[in-house]
């Protein structure tokens, strides 16, 4: 909502500057989002008129005017304006003025003195391009102050308003709602009747009375083709954003803006029969005002003629039935299409209009027919005609019922002692009317406030009006109670808490990405998709983390890092049901295993530098790793995890088809896991601390190259008697000194007896428990060892 | 002659420079062909009364001598020690080894500072998800359909019914269908509205708060938030303001205003010159969203906020770019580590 702030003043006008205004105006609810004068400041331009005008003897584009600017003797100003002209009346400023930017002195311009500068809108900061100085109408009274003229000392207001506050889209709305914040009475245009002096009825039908409770239709016969929106209307309308087009639609726009009724003007000739106000049919077409043609929905209102559809209820008129240049007989429209009748159409028309904002919102009931008063002086008033009857058809308003209201309710609600008095003023300053009780009042709202319903409404005007900064500040109390604090789990918290320990920097990443990308790490599973994107590349449903680090390394490596460790915790989307939202962490390694340093030989990470980063991160867990493909990762350097039976992540190198197409010189490690792995931990559970030292034995054995270590490693590890309490791999040797297809495995053995020392014979057996086990399993042959 | 050897003793340990020399010098003196032993040998030649007191000389020279070895001896081992101690020195200045460390996104750093702020008081950190349905992202918060509230969310739509949520407001639908008042909570996420530009992106970061028992009031409210924007930005004094404002699902509604915590409240850039930063909207949840969920709202009452995360961490980090958070440059991220 904008407007002219000499419009609000000439309706309600508090002892408050511009600024102070706009606070109270924000302070109350209506956020002033600008605050803008009309133009800045000058001085000393008045208007005045160009008496003679004659070629500048030295210059062909410059002329010597005689101006006259209301002094005793006319002033001699040359001029370069293509414009200027003997008779025309515009803008001088004299000598001594201030113009934005510039003060004018007394000149001589190629050798004729010139006394002042006649004026452009953009000399006068006015607009930002002009073409030649301002002409004004031929009553402009000559030395008049432009400032003056033109209502300059004014300031634009832009008002945000919320959804609720439609009764604040107008002048009169906003003009209640400054003398109620202020204290002051507002002057409201008082509208009489306009009698009919032509008796010409408009046949109007309402077929669907619960979407339009009232429409009002009048013709006005015989507008004058010459009429002109007068100065002082083009200017309010000009200031409120709207541009000036005809007389008649300027007023129904006018209308509008003053009273917050939308309206309508037809050309009657235009018009076949009477109007019907009804639901769209299937297949009607209509071409709008801006040029559209649409065909509407069956629950889109229409006003039809006898031949069809002529205007968008509440959203835009036709343009077969326009008032235009030619218009002599005028239809003038104005109706209550309820809220919920126009809710979203608009929008689905891809329209938006000053109307349909407000119709949206709603409209007080009762203003169809003060608005279709109004709009009928104003018309006979500037374009003549005379005007036939208001035709009125439709329910009208439905009574509303008072609201129920407990002052102590209000108190506790809000915290604060105002007392009964306070609020029954308060009510009376918005027009409310109260029946005092009790405890139990009676609230009656006034049509206009449609968006008080309920008794929190009524709390918040309380609030309101009270100012919420006056409101009481307190800290608020409650059971000092403990929280639930479950040990067995371990938040998002603590598990970033160790990757960013280990090294990993977190990044956060759109969920929703390229349908190309989602094929490429998710396989054949259909993404979940968006029908309405910001773009394609952002139009699926994540199902991985991995397509975001991979795109992150990417953008990374293009700035100039070599090595990065990234992780990201956040949901991914396998359904849209809430558990098909898994959350999850994923990893990605990429360049050299270390920072590059004096310490440590340079080495590119591998798979089990990753590994090791899951494990610790997972511990005390233990994952399973088993060989499964993943449409994203190398089939031969990759594992699914597992937690238990439970499939719970993935671990590998990126697909070398991958590597390739992002351009990356070397395939990056990624993991991917599901955060459950976090929440079924379980507590320590002290086992006692053996007294005896373990003693240590080393075995080396060969066995095939096919042989997995770490399913060796779980076989034997199941199996081993209590007295063993470690079987841990240290070597893995291949190459010279060992036979064809096979690999030498040294594992350091711990044995611990709970109570005495253990003789040679028992270790013996032991170890050789092991090493049966070894070879019936895995066909593995004793190397040496400190065995 | 005991002063005699003593001498010998003295320069002959002190010829010798290392403790292997030590032992062989050592022997001369101490060793079974020694000194001493010589003059215990010769001792058996004396008659007896003389022995006693030759045995008692002998005596003394040998622990003279024991002394002085003794004394050579910690001597080179201190000298030793010395050498090598000075042979190990390091350059301690040269960098460690191994991994560094690694950093949180300032949004997670931010969301820690919130949900610690608010944990203090006893809220407990409630989820949701993030497909959501159009009841609990709006129904149930009082936003039918067709509601031009709803044209302000700028709404992800998928198939069936779903939406990306626009808020974390849901959440709390969900935490009060599960459990009864009273309620504490707060709901950190991710959040989702079709909108990208210089000062939009399509996801952000949202903390929803929900308070709910018999008593807490708008004055609460104020107190609690006021509180917590004071704690957050470390400013005692940090000024704040309310503003009547509408939100389907609270009433009364209210949009929290501090003073610039760029410019302090002077007119600055950042605060379009007005001296205020816009950071939240707040309310008393509304009676239509108690019985959505089933509260009886006649004996519950509270209020609910909702903090724009991203928003938050720019002012107290000087970001002066929303779009930063989700390139995720390194070269910006590792500034919050």
């Amino acid at each position: 909502m904008q407007f002219s702030e000499s419009w609000l003043r000439s309706r309600v006008n508090p002892t408050l500057d511009s600024a102070a205004l706009s606070h109270q105006l924000t302070m109350a609810g209506l956020e002033v989002e600008a605050l803008m004068p009309v133009a800045p400041p000058f001085s000393f331009v008045v208007v005045a008129q160009i008496l003679s005008a004659e070629r500048h003897p030295d210059a062909d584009r410059l002329q010597v005017c005689q101006v006259d600017v209301g002094m005793s003797e006319p002033l001699q100003i040359v001029c370069g304006a293509s414009n200027a002209r003997a008779g025309l009346k515009t803008a001088c400023a004299l000598v001594g003025a201030q113009l934005p930017g510039f003060e004018i002195k007394r000149a001589k311009v190629r050798g004729v003195e010139s006394l002042g500068m006649m004026c452009s809108a953009k000399e006068l900061g006015m607009e930002s391009v002009a073409e030649g100085i301002l002409e004004f109408s031929v009553d402009a009274p000559i030395g008049q102050p432009v400032r003056d003229y033109l209502d300059l000392d004014d300031q634009i207001f832009t008002l945000k308003l919320t959804p609720n506050r439609g009764d604040c889209l107008s002048i009169s709305g906003v003009a209640r709602e400054v003398a109620a914040i202020t204290g002051t009475v507002a002057a409201l245009p008082v509208v009489e009747a306009v009698p009919a002096t032509v008796n010409d009825v408009l046949q109007i039908t309402v077929d669907a009375a619960t979407a339009c409770l009232r429409y009002c239709g009048r013709v006005v016969r015989g507008v004058s083709s010459a009429a002109v929106t007068p100065d002082w209307m083009q200017r309010r309308l000009a200031r409120s954003g709207v541009r000036a087009l005809h007389p008649v639609v300027d007023i129904t726009n006018y209308v509008l803006l003053e009273l917050g009724q939308p309206m309508h003007a037809f050309d009657r000739s235009k018009l076949q029969g009477g109007l019907a106000v009804r639901l769209a049919t299937v297949d009607e077409t209509l071409e709008l005002l801006n040029g559209q043609t649409i065909k509407p929905d069956t629950d889109t209102l229409l006003i039809a003629d006898l031949a069809g559809p002529v205007a968008l209820a509440g959203i835009m008129g036709g343009q077969g039935s326009a008032v235009d240049a030619t218009t002599i007989d005028v239809v003038l429209e104005a109706a209550h299409f309820t809220p919920a009748a126009m809710a979203g159409r608009a929008r689905r028309y891809g329209l938006s209009t000053d109307s349909s904002h407000r119709f949206e919102r709603g409209v007080a009931a009762d203003l169809p027919r003060q608005a279709m008063e109004w709009a009928t002086r104003l018309v006979l008033e500037i374009c003549g005609g005379a005007a036939g009857p208001v035709v009125e058809v439709g329910p009208g308003a439905i009574a509303r019922q008072p609201i129920r209201f407990r002052p102590t309710r209000a108190r506790k609600v809000l915290g604060i002692d105002l007392d009964d008095a306070g609020m029954v003023t308060h009510f009376a300053r918005l027009g409310l009317e109260t029946t005092l009780d009790q405890e139990v009042w009676q609230v009656q709202v006034p049509a206009h406030r449609f968006d008080l319903n309920i008794e929190v409404d009524l709390i918040e005007e309380i609030a309101r009006l009270e100012g919420y900064d006056r409101l009481p500040m307190a800290f608020p109390s409650g059971e000092a109670r403990m929280r639930p604090t479950p040990e067995d789990w371990r938040g998002v918290a603590s598990i970033k808490a160790r990757l960013v320990a280990r090294g990993w920097q977190e990044i956060i990443t759109y969920s929703f990405i390229d349908p190309a990308d989602a094929a490429l790490f998710s396989g054949d599973a259909p993404p979940i998709t968006l029908l309405n994107p910001i773009t394609t590349s952002l139009s699926v449903m994540r199902a991985s983390l991995l397509p975001g680090l991979v795109q992150t390394l990417r953008h990374n490596l293009n700035h100039g890092q070599e090595r990065l460790r990234l992780f990201e915790v956040g949901r991914c989307f396998t359904g849209v049901e809430a558990d098909q939202q898994p959350q999850r962490v994923a990893g990605l390694l990429y360049g050299a295993a270390m920072t590059e340093q004096w310490g440590a030989a340079t080495r590119t990470a591998d798979f089990f530098d990753l590994k090791v980063e899951v494990e610790a991160l997972v511990a005390p867990q233990g994952l399973d790793f088993r060989n499964e493909p993943h449409p994203a990762l190398h089939p031969g350097q990759c594992a699914c995890l597992y937690l238990g039976d439970r499939a719970v992540g993935w671990i590998g190198a990126l697909h070398p088809r991958l590597v390739q197409m992002r351009g990356l010189a070397r395939a990056p490690l990624v993991f991917e896991l599901d955060l459950m792995v976090f929440a079924e931990g379980s507590l320590p559970r002290y086992g006692g601390v053996a007294r005896l030292p373990a003693v240590r034995r080393d075995l080396a054995v060969l066995v095939d190259e096919a042989v997995p270590v770490g399913r060796m490693l779980d076989t034997l590890r199941a199996a081993l008697p209590p007295a063993i309490t470690a079987l841990d791999l240290f070597d893995v040797y291949r190459g010279k000194g060992l036979p064809e297809g096979k690999k030498s495995l040294a594992f350091k053995v711990l044995l611990q007896h709970t109570e005495k020392t253990f003789t040679d014979a028992e270790i013996d057996a032991l170890i050789g428990q092991v090493l049966n086990q070894m070879a019936d399993s895995f066909g593995a042959v004793l190397r040496g060892g400190t065995y | 002659m005991s002063d005699a050897i003593l001498r010998d003793a003295e320069s002959a340990f002190a010829a010798a420079t290392s403790l292997p020399v030590l032992d062989q010098v050592k022997a001369g003196f101490l060793g079974k062909q020694g000194w001493v032993a010589e003059q215990m040998k010769a001792l058996g030649g004396l008659p007896p009364e003389a022995r006693r007191e030759a045995g008692a000389s002998i005596n003394r020279v040998k622990e003279g001598i024991e002394a002085l070895l003794k004394a050579r001896r910690l001597s080179l081992q201190e000298a030793d020690l010395a050498a090598q101690l000075a042979a190990e020195s390091l350059d301690i200045t040269l960098p460690g080894r191994g991994e560094g460390v690694g950093g949180l996104h300032p949004v997670t750093r931010t969301l820690a500072r919130m949900e610690a702020l608010f944990g203090s008081l006893g809220f407990v950190v409630a989820d949701g998800p993030e497909i959501e349905t159009d009841f609990h992202n709006f129904t149930a918060l009082n936003i039918p359909e067709d509601h031009p509230a709803r044209a302000m969310h700028d709404t992800f739509y998928l198939d069936a019914g779903r939406l990306l949520r626009t808020h974390t407001s849901p959440v709390q639908v969900r935490y009060m269908q599960d459990n009864p008042p009273p309620i504490r909570i707060v709901a950190p996420g991710r959040v989702y509205r079709c909108d990208s530009d210089v000062t939009h992106t399509p996801m952000f970061h949202q903390v929803e708060g929900l308070w709910i028992d018999e008593t807490a009031s708008f004055a609460d409210l104020k107190g609690l938030l006021a509180d917590f924007m004071a704690r957050f930005f470390e400013r005692d004094t940090l000024p704040v303001r309310f503003r009547p404002s509408f939100f389907p699902f609270t009433e009364p509604s209210a949009e929290m205003d501090i003073g610039c915590v760029i410019c302090g409240g002077e007119g600055c850039r950042v605060c379009s010159h007005t001296g205020w930063l816009e950071v939240l909207g707040c309310g008393m949840v509304h009676p239509n969203v108690f019985a959505h969920v089933g509260i009886d709202s006649e004996r519950w009452q509270g209020f609910a906020f909702g903090l724009g995360v991203e928003r938050l961490a720019m002012l107290r980090y000087g970001v002066d770019d929303l779009r930063l958070f989700f390139e995720n440059d390194v070269r910006f991220l590792k500034q919050f580590a």
